[in-house]
């Protein structure tokens, strides 16, 4: 694009031919203070807090709707501008109710900030100001309208960001309000977008009011630990506590996206049924209380005594990389047992071995945001994937991009889809190929598909994208926050660390109807939900996890687990991206599973090194392929890298029945989700929105 | 009922003439009177030549701003290949206004065939009339003239046996002045909520479903079949040099024959209050007029002795505006009259932008508190600060609006403000104002 000079306060500078003043100003370090404009999002012109004197203008002109061009002459800090934003802020303040000492936001408002930098301290009206009493809108959004200023970014990053389109607008002049779309109340994503993009308090959480001031908490940089995205969030924490999750720093790859889980769905941590004190079964058949030590003893013990090819050990999809790593190795070197396996939602390994020799195509989140076509196969995004989802929209909205989709139902990317197409599962090959001619002229286009595509498909899905002569990235869909690192780290029978062959052992579904096991060791994973059975009767049962879940209940002894707030460790998500996870808080009792699995080795006499997590990481750097390459700097710092684990072939089958999404909505719950309260409380029932 | 008022013999009847026949509003009528003549004169020439007799007659807009009509038609993109639409803005809210109501309910097919020609000019083949949602029953009248124009093939498929085509609806809103502000307007066209757009790009280039859309008011369109009938240099003849032709301007306030009366721009505004509308009622002196609806800032009795047209009401520091020109005598309370301006802006502005939403509200709260007899010394400057800081930083002109008449009384007629004031037995004259 050709570039203008452009002089602000005296000072010229170059721009862009039709960048926004304002972005333009804030790339040169002059702040132009706004409130209703806020970036990748449509502009309104509402506010007028960004009103400058532009030369040969006839009057204040708005920075945030005016292109730059050539020799245009602008002053954001002459008189009348200064005067404009007072008289701005004066009429905003008029109808605020000015009540920051209980308001939530006070401390991170914006309107506060900005009446600091640019208002008056004391008011000219003396009239009384409109009040209208505060409403709730859902168990997690209150909105409070005296306190709104109208900037509509609630209604834009509701419709445009999440495609749902749950406010708006009634009423007019100085009555309007924001409604909710169901008048009274709210029924959409429950993301709470609206009530962290507010920039004053008027919308506030469920989960998080009157709880503490902003600066009262600490606030950990960590990842969400619910599904394969990967979000990166903030977790607020004060007196041991998380009451808070937000990312307003916007960092990380989803910026300041949340989804219902990732905002509010942390409180599963402060659970009451959190196991707290390990448990053994006594003879009376019952799991009763006991101390680590004594639980600790008598794991090693029997450990020891069952180790060998009928030991079977199941891995997690939440635990960190580093915890996964120890355990397979653990399990392959002192356990001596190749039946090791995890729960699987996503055919990846497929996935990898049709890219053999080819490099770059695993796609990343960015990806998703900024190829020209994206073709969705045999998942419903918005609800799984939320995130993803998220940048399929952006991308649609920025860009323009062609989106396609490919599912058994209606999904919320049909509303931008250049084409949809509605098949069933075993038929979304079949369907794809009539997107073939479009898609050949897409420019480059990142496929995203389900874990119905599997074993044969994934290839056949893979030759499609080939032949299609333009650049095509893939991203396997998988369900959980560590799902793929688990896979990565080699918790697989067949697979050690990178994908790598190993003598192979069960897999969970076969460890289950063995009759002959001898022990079973579950870490963080409930492989008997759904009303499965162990085949074998007489194994002795380990499990570690936060619940008595119905693998906990049928164990002999039970190890309380840390969550993912409580540990440090690193984590892969959907599209390969590592991103580490940092410790916010710790529950009285548990131990992270990483603890768990040295304790138990010094407990066999066997030495592992030293067991933390850093240490454990450069091991999985020098050993596992695609992790030693990673930019620490960028990863420590909070950012996401991609790993590439293998470049070969994979010599593993895909085992039918194997790997199965759980098929969790936004508002289903799985082992975790389940003990959340505030998921328990939305009003909305799965796939309700789109009936 | 009567449709209109007595027409006045000073009156030039270039739009209006068809006022007071029998049956105006039929197609037959309007046959009989040199109807659809325009058309098919129209039909003959290139769009270009209709553009430039419309440039010729220099025909400024009529809703209130007085932009050139024929250089707005230029503006719209023949050659793009997206659709082009005609919407007729019949949204006439301004206070003091009320034209465009006659002539749709005398004489709707005056509009059709002016729409057909704004459609000609520039390659439209939809419209829309969007009729403000209180002229309910003009919506009956304006269908029935459509029903008869597609019947005598005036609308539809091979207008008049040509090659041209085009369809005319009618729209209603639901009760919003900003509905008026065209872009507003357009938004509600499209069934959403009546807020003003970003502009540019202007309707012109995007306007109804982002379209290039040619927005004009009632009695712009109507004045196009006029022009093309008599040439655009005759018309513009009428009127002085760059307000060319006629103007319908309604009367209203304290006069004795108050109406709507079309008569040339330029036309002495004493001479039409004191010969066309009789004089001040009740033998009363004449205090302040309001040239062009309730926007325009009103003048002084002093200031009132210049002609009707753009410039020059412009130069008094007011506007034409809609041409809605109300007579206040000597015994108006000019406070009360603030209030009553800012009562309507503050019920009619949407709420979009901050400094018109608040801006109106605590400008009506402070004068009611005036004319309530609470008012202080520092509350005569605050309306007038207020005011001031509304100019010019709203969305749209809506705050303006609002605005410029505030100023202009409070500038104007201090004095009685300043008697509200002295009545107020806890007045204290040394209020500190903050700023």
């Amino acid at each position: 694009m050709a570039l203008v000079n452009v002089t602000i306060n005296g000072v010229s500078v170059q721009a862009e031919n039709g960048a926004l003043l304002i972005e333009v100003a804030k790339q040169n370090g002059i702040e132009i203070p706004a409130f209703c404009y806020y970036e990748g999002m449509s502009l309104q012109a509402a506010c007028r807090m960004c009103l400058v004197e532009v030369e040969k203008a006839p009057k204040l002109m708005a920075g945030c709707t005016l292109p730059v061009a050539e020799g245009m002459v602008v002053r954001t800090e002459s008189e009348p501008v200064v005067k404009a934003r007072k008289t701005t802020l004066e009429f905003l303040l008029s109808n605020h109710p000015l009540d920051c000492p209980v308001c939530d936001k006070g401390g991170e408002c914006e309107l506060q900030d900005m009446t600091f930098k640019y208002g008056v301290g004391e008011s000219r009206f003396t009239e009384a100001k409109q009040h209208v009493p505060e409403k709730q809108w859902s168990p997690v959004v209150f909105y409070d309208a005296p306190r709104c200023i109208l900037c509509y970014r609630c209604v834009r990053v509701c419709n445009e960001g999440m495609g749902v389109g749950a406010l708006g607008v009634s009423n007019r002049g100085v009555y309007s309000e924001i409604i909710p779309s169901h008048g009274d109340h709210l029924e959409c994503d429950e993301c709470g977008s609206c009530i962290d993009i507010c920039p004053v308090g008027s919308l506030t959480s469920g989960t998080y009011r009157y709880k503490t001031r902003p600066w009262e908490m600490e606030h950990v940089g960590t990842v969400c630990t619910h599904c394969s995205n990967g979000c990166k969030t903030t977790l607020g924490v004060r007196n041991n506590e998380i009451v808070r999750g937000n990312n307003r720093d916007r960092s990380g790859i989803n910026g300041e996206f949340l989804c219902v889980k990732g905002r509010y769905a942390f409180d599963f941590n402060h659970h009451p049924e959190r196991l707290q004190t390990p448990l053994i079964r006594n003879a009376a058949g019952e799991l009763e209380e006991a101390s680590w030590s004594r639980a600790l003893k008598l794991v090693a013990e029997k450990f020891k005594a069952l180790a060998g090819p009928k030991f079977g050990v199941i891995g997690s999809t939440r635990t960190t990389n580093e915890e996964n790593f120890l355990l397979q190795k653990f399990a392959r070197t002192t356990l001596g047992t190749a039946n090791i396996d995890h729960h699987r939602s996503g055919d990846v390994v497929a996935l990898v071995d049709s890219l053999s020799g080819k490099t770059g195509q695993l796609g990343t989140v960015e990806d998703i945001y900024t190829a020209k076509a994206v073709l969705v196969v045999a998942t419903d995004l918005s609800q799984q994937h939320p995130l993803l989802a998220n940048k399929v929209r952006a991308n649609f909205r920025h860009h323009k991009a062609a989106v396609y989709a490919v599912t058994p139902g209606p999904v919320r990317e049909d509303k931008i889809a250049r084409k949809f197409i509605r098949a069933a599962e075993g038929e979304s090959i079949a369907a794809v190929e009539q997107l073939r001619e479009d898609l050949t002229k897409a420019g480059d286009l990142v496929i995203l598909f389900g874990d119905s595509i599997q074993g044969d498909k994934v290839r056949q899905l893979v030759a499609f994208g080939e032949s299609l002569g333009i650049p095509v990235k893939y991203v396997c869909l998988v369900d959980y926050a560590n799902s793929r690192g688990a896979m990565d780290m080699g918790v697989l029978p067949d697979l050690g660390p990178g994908y790598h062959a190993t003598a192979p052992g069960l897999n969970l579904q076969q460890m289950l109807e063995a009759t002959d096991l001898a022990a079973l060791w579950v870490v963080g994973a409930n492989p008997l939900k759904g009303g499965k059975t162990l085949a074998s009767k007489g194994a002795f049962v380990v499990v570690q996890d936060l619940f008595l879940t119905e693998t906990a209940q049928r164990a002999d002894v039970v190890l309380p687990a840390g969550s993912a707030y409580e540990k440090n460790g690193t984590v892969t998500n959907v599209c390969g991206q590592v991103q580490r996870i940092k410790k916010g808080i710790e529950t009285v009792g548990s131990k992270a599973d990483l603890a768990i699995i040295g304790l138990l080795a010094r407990g066999m006499g066997v030495s592992l090194g030293a067991v933390d997590a850093d240490t454990i990481f450069a091991e999985i750097a020098a050993t596992v392929p695609g992790y030693g390459q990673l930019p620490m700097p960028i990863i420590l710092t909070g950012g996401a890298a991609q790993t590439h684990p293998v470049n070969g072939r994979v010599p593993a089958s895909t085992v039918p029945g194997n790997i199965s999404s759980s098929r969790d909505t936004l508002f289903t719950t799985g082992s975790l989700t389940r003990y959340s309260k505030i998921l328990n409380e939305v009003l909305e029932k799965p796939g309700a929105l789109y009936s | 009922m009567k449709q209109f008022n007595e027409p006045s013999p000073l009156e030039t009847r270039i739009i209006s003439f068809r006022f007071g026949l029998e049956n105006s509003a039929s197609i037959d009528t309007y046959l009989a009177h040199d109807g659809y003549k325009a058309l098919r004169k129209a039909l003959e020439m290139t769009p270009d030549d209709v553009i430039n007799e419309v440039k010729a007659s220099n025909l400024r807009g009529r809703g209130g701003a007085g932009f050139p009509t024929g250089l707005k038609w230029s503006f719209v993109p023949r050659a793009s290949e997206k659709p082009k639409y005609i919407v007729v803005n019949a949204d006439e809210s301004e206070p003091g206004t009320c034209k465009d109501r006659l002539l749709i309910q005398n004489d709707p097919h005056q509009l059709i065939e002016g729409v057909l020609l704004g459609a000609i000019a520039v390659g439209a083949k939809k419209g829309w009339i969007y009729i403000r949602g209180e002229y309910n029953y003009l919506i009956a009248i304006m269908d029935k003239a459509i029903a008869e124009a597609y019947k005598s093939g005036f609308l539809g498929k091979n207008i008049c046996g040509s090659e041209f085509e085009f369809d005319l609806y009618t729209h209603t809103g639901a009760g919003a002045y900003e509905c008026g502000e065209e872009s507003a307007l357009l938004e509600s066209l499209e069934g959403k909520r009546g807020v003003p757009r970003i502009r540019p790009p202007f309707p012109a280039i995007s306007g109804a479903f982002q379209a290039p859309t040619l927005l004009n008011n009632v009695e712009t369109f109507c004045s196009v079949p006029a022009i093309l009938r008599m040439g655009g240099a005759a018309y513009s003849d009428l009127g002085v040099p760059k307000s060319g032709g006629t103007r319908m301007v309604c009367m209203s306030g304290h006069v004795n024959k108050p109406g709507v009366y079309e008569v040339p721009l330029g036309f002495p505004m004493m001479k039409f209050v004191n010969e066309i509308g009789g004089g001040i009622w009740k033998g009363r002196q004449l205090k302040a007029i309001i040239p062009g609806g309730s926007s325009s800032p009103l003048l002084t009795a002093e200031e009132c002795d210049i002609p009707m047209d753009y410039d020059s009401i412009a130069k008094a520091g007011s506007m034409l505006g809609s041409g809605g020109l109300m007579v206040m005598d000597e015994t108006t309370d000019m406070v009360k009259l603030a209030l009553r301006i800012m009562r309507f802006y503050q019920h009619e502005s949407c709420g979009w932008c901050i400094p018109c939403r608040e801006g109106t509200t605590w400008l009506k709260k402070m004068l009611q508190r005036v004319t309530d007899g609470h008012g202080q010394t520092r509350d005569i400057d605050l309306i007038g600060d207020l005011a001031a800081n509304m100019l010019g930083r709203t969305f749209c002109p809506l705050g303006d609006a609002a605005a410029m008449p505030t100023i202009a009384i409070v500038k104007k007629y201090r004095n009685e403000f300043e008697a509200y004031v002295a009545k107020n037995p806890f007045a204290v004259s040394d209020l500190v104002s903050i700023s």
